[in-house]
């Protein structure tokens, strides 16, 4: 066997050196940015991708994640880092709670559970006065490094956490794929009535999925509040950020490991572009390119990028699509 | 010899439809036994009943000496009840091996264990060459062995096969019913819905006949071709 090289470690040597090449500081942002938004995706991919049980809600986790930290940080003074795995754990008991009733929703009708439960939290959060209600909640920024959790001099440290974040949410998904989990999850997924018929509880195995998924959401919102240091309902509740993170998985790839950060990748670049070119006049721009690329995807390339790149190296091997397993 | 499985005064209504109604019957390990009837006779949801998928109306289901009326299809699974389906749900994006994989993990969570026994299962149902094919893409023949050989990686006691005869040519008819030979050899009850008769009546150990959701006979296949209720049924009253 000819022995070949990790392409998972040549993308994480290429993305730890990548700040020795992209100096610019706003280019390094929109790196972040990808990572970030990359991190999400992947996590909502468990869920969504593997046990194919589609959210538009997960700003919810990510909302209760940035929330979490930073009411401990302001009110108790708790280090962030804590504060990432305890909102992890709120979001994922949150998760639980709602996904027992919820998971008895089937196809769309789970969907349209998630999007009222995300659009219910976010209305909470905009009158809670206690918790900043709509004018939100500002972190402290005096004390700077890496126990602080807070960068101000440089925006290079908060490049690595956002890697660091996305290469453990990524060997998280793919353990869950290796593992027994990943066959019942896509079992689920394919046909839950003879998942059921050869032992999968569905409801116990939903709720793993959404468990390891809100938590790894939650932690998301934990660094971007650390980074923007400003958090508010209407940025980290939005029902558009719940779309977002959805549509990186569903443009990469649902199901496929690194297909949410190919389309986070993608995703990300229309934002920030969109925004140069059209500025504060020009918002939602985005948004309609997100409608045009939900429409394409959905008719031409329902496996995504991804899947669509695969299919078209098998047709140019000769074979028949789908006729070899790719796992 | 204790019945495997024992249906005791069985009912099930959707609202006011009665699907199955007072039906009684059992079956021995090892047992091959033929549900048979018209179509509408409540073959399936009987089928159904046993196999978790309904709560029962009335009646008691025990099965290796325990109650499990309205137990849920997983526990049914762990407790040795497996079944195939009448319209094939096999896991379709994924390989024959994979959909067979789902079912052993059941008994072991090590993957590589439960990959060695649904290999084993497929072999057992002369799939093993198909291994790595994903199952949408086999032949609706694949695709029904495929379902047992998922059924047989539960290592279950009683096999629940609901016309897996069904749209197959005589050939595949054949290959089927040494199919299912090979299973009762290996001690395991047979409980099969079939409408191909020259399929179950050479294999059947006793026939039970629904018409109407109700049981109007049971005996050997040779008795219940001579039952006049049973011919009245299939062929309307003279």
């Amino acid at each position: 066997m000819i022995k070949r090289i990790n392409p998972f470690l040549v993308v994480f040597a290429a993305a730890c050196a990548a700040p020795l090449v992209v100096t610019n500081p706003s280019h390094q942002n929109f790196l972040i940015l990808v990572m970030m938004s990359a991190q999400l995706g992947v996590a909502w991919n468990i869920l969504g991708g593997y046990a194919g049980q589609v959210s538009f809600g997960h700003a919810a986790f990510f909302g209760i994640g940035a929330y979490t930290s930073t009411l401990l940080l302001i009110q108790f003074g708790v280090s962030p880092w804590i504060g990432m795995v305890a909102g992890g754990t709120v979001a994922m008991i949150f998760a639980l709670l709602i996904g027992w009733p919820c998971f008895k929703l089937k196809g769309h009708y789970f969907a349209i559970a998630t999007i009222a439960v995300a659009e219910i939290l976010q209305v909470v959060f905009t009158n809670w006065t206690s918790v900043g209600s709509a004018v939100g909640l500002s972190l402290p920024m005096q004390q700077e490094g890496l126990k602080a959790f807070v960068f101000n001099a440089s925006k290079l440290p908060y490049y690595y956490i956002a890697l660091g974040l996305l290469i453990g949410t990524v060997l998280a998904a793919r353990t869950i794929e290796r593992s027994f989990l990943g066959h019942y999850f896509r079992a689920i997924k394919d046909e839950p009535e003879a998942a059921r018929s050869v032992g999968v509880n569905l409801t116990r195995y939903k709720l793993v999925a959404i468990s390891v998924s809100s938590f790894l959401t939650a932690a998301g919102g934990t660094l971007y509040a650390q980074k923007e240091l400003f958090i508010d309902p209407a940025s980290v509740m939005a029902t558009s950020l719940s779309v977002k993170i959805a549509l990186a998985s569903i443009l990469g790839g649902v199901g496929s490991l690194f297909g949410p950060v190919i389309g986070a990748g993608i995703l990300t670049s229309i934002e920030e572009v969109t925004r140069q070119i059209f500025g504060g006049s020009g918002r939602g721009t985005d948004l309609i390119l997100y409608g045009l690329i939900i429409l394409v995807v959905a008719v031409y390339y329902p496996n995504g990028i991804v899947g669509g790149i695969k299919a078209w190296g098998e047709r140019l091997a000769g074979r028949e699509p789908g006729s070899e397993s790719g796992r | 010899m204790s019945a495997l499985l024992e249906v005791q005064g069985l009912g099930k209504r959707f609202g006011g439809l009665v699907a199955n109604l007072d039906i009684t019957f059992a079956i021995a390990p090892a047992q091959i036994i033929g549900l048979i009837g018209p179509n509408g006779a409540g073959k399936t949801t009987l089928f159904n009943c046993i196999a978790g998928f309904y709560p029962p109306s009335e009646g008691h289901i025990i099965f290796d000496g325990r109650e499990v009326t309205g137990a849920a299809p997983d526990k049914m699974a762990m407790l040795g009840v497996a079944r195939t389906f009448q319209l094939v749900r096999t896991f379709s994006t994924m390989s024959a091996l994979e959909n067979v994989t789902v079912a052993t993990l059941l008994h072991d969570k090590r993957l590589s264990i439960a990959r060695e026994r649904a290999m084993q299962a497929l072999e057992f149902c002369g799939l093993s060459r198909r291994a790595s094919v994903v199952a949408a893409n086999l032949t609706v023949a694949e695709q029904r062995r495929l379902e047992v050989a998922r059924a047989l990686g539960l290592e279950p006691k009683l096999l629940l096969l609901d016309e897996m005869m069904a749209g197959l040519n005589p050939a595949e008819v054949q290959e089927a019913v040494a199919l299912v030979g090979r299973i009762q050899s290996r001690g395991i009850a047979c409980l099969i819905v079939e409408h191909v008769m020259e399929g179950i009546m050479p294999i059947a150990d006793q026939i039970v006949v629904l018409d109407y959701g109700r049981k109007i006979a049971q005996g050997t296949p040779a008795e219940v071709r001579q039952d006049p209720a049973v011919i009245a049924a299939y062929l309307g009253e003279a």
